[in-house]
């Protein structure tokens, strides 16, 4: 590349960083800065008087911490369901060749076209019968349901790529074929299927529409939030979100390395 | 004995998730389609009837309608360049990628929030605006008043969101291009532009296809950034369906929005499948 | 004019030097073959010379022209890539004519090309299919024509017809060299198939390890490796090298003396199978029979003479037993000396 273009295009990257990061920037100011930060004028974008209190103001405000608790609650029984369930079935897919394969294979990825998360609603009636209604595994449930066909997917493919011989070599030294998968499979694909676990927890703790329909008391903190945000101050928006973002940066960063990977075998 | 047992093996491995789909997808499907379909247990078209002669219904039609056509592509051609500036980038890519792709960790509810610190009256925009000296203090763009930049905010929101994900699609798609491909277009005479509009997009297709059923179906689903950023003034139809379900206490007209949205992502859907087709034979 | 000069090309990939200094010239119409060992940096050479790889240090120039600035577009130049590289969304005949529209050829001029190239490769019958329904070798024979159509001034060639039978191998190789010293094509041509690189160049380039170790006419390669690795790699079977100690300038052996290119101390003596003439035990060098494996034209004889492992092309039908021991006498005016402890030839003075 020549200079100018050098130059060009190092400005477009970094103008693309900003123009994620800036925003995160503000409404984090915005989360510092409280009651009194939300009004001044013309803003300032330097934290003048950021401090802990505003937040700690969010914390304490009566069903936060609460619908945080629910909010984890939920995103680990989603997290755990659909790897406990999308794990197995994705072994499956990968070692067997069955009658039905093509259809169940089908079927999850119908999934994607389904604007899941509201059909959700009929659940509500089934919910209440079944004491699931308004409780955060109930919402954790819900949510499995976005998060089980891409857990299945990407472990599918995840099993296809250790060689079936691995597998084989092990039986022939005398491993059943449980233990076989336990010291041979298994560790191979923790990290991949580590990387999909957390990509499950990211989907249920954003979540918000069927967390909202599922649930009146004990809400997560997407749907309180939700709830709540005709009648609450700026400020307290501004906690809110940014305490949403705050794992999302974290769980991105931790899944980083493969979420190539998964994205790529999962279109297959 | 063993062979019936390992016969046996997968489909006990996928009893576990079939049967959890079917009574979390499945069965919520039929009964969202009954319910949408009927008035207090009598078969009726009724709840149809009041969705379409509400007052927001024409205007939460029009205007999701409006945000997918306007959202989407922008999200495509973003992601598209980007996806390609991430080839050319040498070292420091790791870094400028997780920067790119943070958004999708962040849910919708919070992208609202995060450009209603910006768009809101005494916000950054304002204030930068205000410093430029191009307004006189406060504005309002969010309100009834201002569709618009109403409009605008929500699509500059969901833009912000919503294009790591296709980013993300791409860039693993384009990773499974041999580089080899460019390079014969190249020593054969190829200009840039050229290798991008005939070789890298059309092999890129496959992952165009999926990037867009995903993105589309989502936003059709499109409803807290709407909702974080304008209240009620932008009726969206996920927001319809809320509100049926939640305020009006009327699942059936909350059905019958659901099923609307079912139909219009299955077309789109199948649109997509169609257009975008690769034919088996041409597939690497 | 396409005359390709090499001027102190050497690539790094991190750590691994992939190729260490190479000076090459390669005059205009002249087919030269880059033979050498899996990983010893040729399709390295290839990529630079094309420009997709920039070399660490040293220059590319090609009919006068410094090409280390020129994007690979305008080096006007084609390739064929070892693993073929056609375009699995085109079939046979946009692949072929892929060149060429880039030149901005009108149709007429593109579909005689085509059915030129893809005559030649006898591909024709395929002009419709894509390529993931085609087999192995008709792929490559896709990215053979493909190159073949532009009709370049300069052709590079990674391995083209690897995956090819046998037969087919020998029918393209003979259509290959008639084509292009007709087109009078500058060639350099990779292969790891050192009867392809005799049958077709002008001149061999052996490479090893990064460097090239000899270049010169295909006989001048065999007849006078200028290393121990040129002779053990080309050749089937490869050279022989049997340590002597020289004494008087000669080596004495039983029943013959020959002159040696020193006065005295250790030397290797390479010389090829067919050059060394069974005769009675008891002349010529001792040599205890291994192995004999009859190969039609010849049987080829494995054995030792003292610690040294020796191959001996004997006439068809001679007879030899393993177990036996027979005296080998070598044709003095085709021997080799090659310094031990460098492993180059010594000139004969
Ligand atoms: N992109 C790369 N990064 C690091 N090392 C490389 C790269 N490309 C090639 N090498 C190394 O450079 C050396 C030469 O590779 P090259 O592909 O040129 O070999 P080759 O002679 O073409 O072998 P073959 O006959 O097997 O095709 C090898 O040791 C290889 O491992
Ligand atoms: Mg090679």
């Amino acid at each position: 590349m020549s200079g100018l273009k050098r130059t060009v295009f190092w400005t477009g990257v970094a103008a693309l960083c900003a123009w994620v990061l800036v925003p995160i920037w503000l409404i984090g100011l915005g989360a510092f800065g409280g009651r009194t930060g939300v009004f001044r004028w013309p803003k300032s974008l330097w934290p003048g008087d950021a401090s802990l209190a505003a937040l700690q103001t969010f914390l304490a405000v009566e069903g936060v911490w609460p619908a945080m608790v629910n909010s984890i609650i939920a995103a680990l029984t989603c997290m755990a369901l659909s790897i406990g369930l999308g794990a197995p079935a994705g072994y499956a897919l990968a070692r067997f060749s069955f009658r039905g394969q093509n259809t169940y294979r089908l079927l999850i990825l119908l999934t994607r076209a389904f604007p899941l998360a509201i059909l959700a609603l009929p659940l509500t009636v089934a919910f209440i019968r079944i004491g699931l209604y308004d409780t955060a595994f109930g919402v954790g449930l819900v949510h499995t349901a976005l998060a089980l066909p891409f857990a299945a997917l990407v472990s599918a493919s995840l099993f296809q790529a250790i060689p079936r011989e691995l597998e084989e070599a092990a039986w022939v030294f005398g491993c059943s074929r449980w233990q076989a998968f336990r010291k041979v499979v298994l560790p191979l694909a923790l990290p991949g299927i580590a990387a999909a676990a957390i990509f499950a927890f990211v989907i249920s703790w954003n979540e918000v529409f069927a967390a909202s329909v599922l649930s009146v008391k004990n809400r997560t903190l997407t749907a309180y939030l939700l709830t709540v945000l005709a009648e609450s101050p700026l400020h307290f928006r501004f906690a809110g979100g940014f305490l949403l973002i705050l794992p999302s940066l974290a769980f991105i960063f931790a899944v980083r390395k493969y979420l190539f990977a998964m994205w790529g075998i999962a279109n297959r | 004995m063993k062979r019936t047992q390992s016969r046996a093996l997968p489909y006990l491995l996928l009893a576990p998730s079939l049967v959890f789909l079917t009574a979390i997808f499945l069965l919520p499907l039929v009964q969202t389609i009954a319910l949408s379909f009927s008035e207090s247990g009598v078969a009726s078209l009724g709840n149809y009837r009041r969705m379409v002669s509400d007052l927001n219904f024409g205007l939460a039609l029009r205007n999701t309608f409006l945000l997918v056509l306007v959202v989407v592509p922008i999200q495509l051609a973003l992601a598209l360049g980007m996806s390609v500036m991430i080839e050319k980038i040498g070292r420091g890519r790791d870094l400028v990628l997780w920067v790119w792709t943070i958004p999708l960790g962040v849910s919708d509810l919070a992208a609202g929030l995060v450009w209603l610190a910006i768009l809101q009256d005494r916000g950054y925009l304002n204030s930068a605006l205000y410093g430029l000296g191009l307004i006189e203090g406060p504005t309002a763009w969010l309100t009834y008043e201002t569709p618009g930049t109403l409009f605008l905010g929500v699509v500059l929101a969901e833009i912000w969101r919503a294009t790591a994900i296709v980013l993300v699609i791409l860039v693993a798609g384009l990773q499974l291009i041999p580089k080899e491909y460019r390079e014969a277009a190249e020593v054969f005479g190829a200009r840039p532009w050229t290798i991008f509009r005939r070789i890298t997009l059309p092999l890129l297709k496959p992952s165009i296809q999926t990037a867009l059923i995903l993105r589309t179906v989502l936003a059709f689903e499109v409803f807290a950034v709407v909702y974080a950023i304008g209240g009620t003034n932008f009726p969206v139809l996920v927001g319809e369906a809320y509100t049926w379900q939640n305020a009006n206490q009327n699942t059936g007209v909350a059905a019958a929005y659901a099923m609307l949205i079912v139909v219009i992502s299955l077309a789109a859907t199948a649109i997509y499948l169609r257009v975008l087709r690769v034919p088996a034979e041409q597939q690497p | 004019m396409a005359e390709i000069t090499i001027d102190g090309i050497a690539k790094s990939f991190g750590a691994t030097r992939a190729l260490e200094q190479i000076d090459l010239t390669v005059a205009d119409g002249e087919f030269v073959a880059l033979l050498g060992p899996s990983g010893c940096g040729k399709t390295t050479l290839l990529r630079i010379i094309a420009g997709l790889e920039s070399a660490t240090s040293g220059r590319i120039v090609i009919g006068g022209r410094d090409l280390t600035e020129v994007p690979t577009r305008r080096r006007g130049l084609a390739m064929v890539f070892q693993n073929y590289a056609v375009f699995p969304h085109m079939n046979v005949y946009e692949n072929v004519a892929f060149g060429l529209r880039m030149q901005g050829a009108d149709e007429a001029r593109i579909k005689a090309r085509v059915g030129k190239a893809t005559e030649l490769l006898h591909i024709t019958p395929y002009l419709d299919r894509y390529p993931a329904k085609l087999s192995g070798g008709q792929r490559q024979r896709v990215a053979v024509a493909r190159a073949l159509a532009v009709e370049p001034p300069v052709l590079l060639m990674d391995e083209p017809l690897s995956n090819l039978d046998a037969l087919l191998r020998l029918e393209m190789r003979a259509e290959l060299k008639a084509v292009l010293r007709e087109a009078r094509t500058t060639t350099i041509y990779v292969t790891h198939d050192q009867t392809e690189a005799m049958g077709l160049a002008d001149r061999i380039a052996v490479m090893h390890g990064g460097r090239i170790e000899q270049i010169d006419r295909p006989t001048a390669v065999y007849e006078r490796p200028a290393t121990t690795f040129v002779g053990g790699f080309v050749g089937s079977p490869p050279m022989n090298f049997l340590p002597v100690t020289i004494a008087n300038s000669r080596l004495e052996l039983p029943g013959a003396s020959l002159p040696a290119p020193q006065a005295s101390g250790a030397l290797l003596m390479g010389i090829r199978a067919e050059d060394l003439t069974p005769v009675a035990d008891g002349e010529g060098l001792p040599f205890d029979i291994a192995v004999v494996e009859p190969l039609g034209a010849h049987d080829l004889v494995t054995g030792r003479s003292g610690q040294t492992l020796l191959r001996v092309a004997a006439p068809a039908g001679s007879g030899h037993k393993p177990g036996t021991r027979i005296g080998l006498k070598p044709d003095p005016k085709r021997l080799v000396w090659m310094d031990p402890a460098s492993g180059r030839a010594i000139q004969a003075q």
